[in-house]
Order: structure tokens, then sequence, then C-alpha cells
């Protein structure tokens, strides 16, 4: 039996989709069987974000509706081996997503991969409430700005309450914060929120940060997840997380400035 | 070499007033959370009352529920203005 993880945050443009794409890809690099579920109705983009976005065919919706089966519609990944993609649909109908057929789904998938990651439409109407409310495990994605970790805040509330988990009283969805877009230049200057003071808002475990990089961009620009750009600083921190949400420990990067020569002398 | 930072400590770094911002806000919202879906306009509307013979602010009226045992407690808390 899989666990199901939603990638999620309340506010839009944090990076869920980014994140999505690069912990389901690394997942899939290290052995496992998974599947990445756009929940996004109607903004279909995680096809665009791993590159398959020429060859959707059925989406979830489809499934759904029984006009396609789940082999169908699902996309399998050409450079990963075992990741595979279930595209949103563009449908304009905001209730094309039902209960029971996103739980048929999800069970479906649940016995023939390892994880199922749920990236989650922004907001909190249905199709987050959907992506949310099977889950086991949550990476809640916040970027260090106010609204960001307010409305992160919310969802962690959410979880909390409006899950499966928490209405059947079993134990609760696993929370996991990773922040991106970190510029720790600007948290040295006093200019943005530090890992530390997010943390201490909201108080849940630090999977990893990400920090603010023009390899994020580029990746999406090539319809490639970053984690697959090795080299790149994004690229390594989605690695570091993939690594440490399957148990490795592994110490956090990307937390202070890379100082020149300059920045040395100024401020010893 | 840090006499930088003689000048930046002039005005008030705004990653602190973020953060404090925030510790305010949340605490407050974790406050309403849990409780029946209706409390907001209950809240709105009590504001609504009181205001019919009082002036008072936007949060002077705080309401929570509490739970104790099987029982459930509706606090409601009305602020007054000091009398000039």
């Amino acid at each position: 039996m899989a666990r199901i993880v939603v990638v999620t945050s309340g506010k839009g443009g944090v990076g869920k989709t980014t994140t999505s794409a690069a912990f389901g890809a690394g997942l899939a690099r290290a052995g496992y069987r998974t599947v990445v579920v756009d929940f996004d109705v109607g903004l279909r983009n995680l096809d665009l974000i791993m590159g398959c976005e020429r060859r959707v065919v059925y989406d979830f919706v489809n499934v759904i509706n029984g006009e396609a089966n789940l082999n169908q519609a699902l996309i399998r990944d050409k450079r990963v081996d075992g990741l595979e993609i279930l595209p949103a649909s563009q449908t304009r109908d905001k209730d094309a997503l039902t209960f029971e057929g996103v739980q048929s789904v999800l069970e479906t998938l649940a016995s023939t991969h390892d994880y199922v990651i749920c990236d989650s439409p922004a907001g909190i109407e249905r199709g987050a409430h959907l992506a949310m409310y099977f889950a086991d495990d949550a990476l809640v994605v916040t970027n260090p700005e106010v609204s960001s970790v307010r409305d992160s805040d919310r969802v962690l509330g959410l979880l909390s309450s409006k899950t499966r988990r928490a209405e059947q009283g079993d134990e609760p969805v696993k929370e996991h914060l990773v922040v991106t877009r970190y510029a720790a230049a600007r948290v040295g200057k006093g200019e943005m929120l530090s890992i530390e003071d997010i943390c201490e808002i909201l108080s849940i475990d630090l999977l990893g940060v990400v920090p603010e990089s023009t390899a994020v961009l580029n990746a999406s620009n090539a319809g490639v997840p970053v984690i697959m750009e090795d080299k790149t600083d994004a690229g390594q921190a989605y690695d570091d997380i993939v690594s440490r949400y399957l148990g490795e420990a592994r110490d956090h990067r990307f937390l202070t400035e890379k100082k020149g020569l300059f920045g040395r002398l100024f401020k010893g | 070499m840090a006499f930088l930072d003689y000048f930046r400590s002039e005005k008030k770094r705004s990653a602190s007033l973020a953060k404090e911002r925030l510790q305010v806000i949340v605490a407050r919202e974790r406050g309403n959370r849990g409780g029946p879906d209706y409390l907001p306009a209950l809240q709105q509307e009590i504001l609504q009352v009181i205001r019919r013979y009082i002036e008072v602010d936007d949060d002077a009226v705080r309401i929570e529920v509490d739970r104790e045992g099987d029982c459930e407690v509706l606090e409601l808390n009305v602020t007054l203005p000091d009398s000039d």
C-alpha cells in the first residue's frame, strides 16, 4: 500500500508544482514506483513542468467519468523509470472532481505504486480539499513572506481537521515544512524572515530549504524536474529533501549566503 | 569590521516586523479555528447590535468556544471604550 503525500500551501505561486515534480522524480530515482497527480482542475500545469504536455490524451476527470481507464490516462516519464503522472482536466466545471471518484482513483493508484504525490491547487476550495483529504503525509510549501506563512498556517489547521485521518481519529497527517525561494543574503540583512522565524511561527518539522535560484525557471522552461539538474543549488536542495523524507540524516544547506571577498571584508 | 551595522541598525529590520505581525495574526486565527462555522457571522452580528447603542472598535467583541467534558461553552467578551 502506497503512502499518499499532498503537496500544499494555500497561497499560489510558491512552488507546489515545482516541488511535486522534483519530489516525485526524486522518489522514482530512488527506486520507488511513484505517480504524481495534478489536482488543479482547469489550470493544468504539472504536465508542462514535467515536460510531457504533448503526450496528454486522457486526464483525471476522464478516468472519474469512466471515459478512459487509468492506464490510458497515466503518462510514463521517459527519463526516470517508475515515474508516472496523471494530468488534471482542463474543464471549467469545478465539480468535475467527485469525492467518490477521487477516492477510487487514489485507491487504485495506491495499490500499484509506492508513493502517490497529490499536487494541490492553490486556495482552500474543493480541489485543494480533495487533494489533502486522503493524505498520509503533507509537504507544506512556504515562501519566507508574510502572506505565504499565514496561508500555510491556515492549511495546517485544515490538515489537522478536514482530512480522512483527522475525521477517523487515526494518527494525524505527518506535516513537513518545505521553504522555497529562500534568499540567505536578504535574511542576513534582516530583510527576509529566517528559517528559524518560520519554524517558530508554524511549529512543524523542517524537511528542507530550497534557495532562490535561476535553476528553477531554467528547468521549467525545459520541462525538466529541477531535481534532475544535479549541479544546481535547487536541484541539490530537492535531492536532500527526498533523502531526508526517506529517513536519511542530511545537514541543511543553503542557509547562509556565499560571501565574496568584499562581503567577507565588511562583515568580518 | 562590521561598522556598517551601525548604519543598518538605524531603522527596524523589516523581517522582525514581519515576524511580529505574523505571530499576532496567526495566534488570533488559531483561536477561531475548530469552532463552528457560524462564529464569524455571529461575532459580526453581535458587533452590529452593540453598535446601535455604543461606538466600539472592530475588535471589541471576542468569541471563543471552549470544551469542558461533554459541554461546549460559548464565551463572549465585549470591551467597552473608556468613558471620558
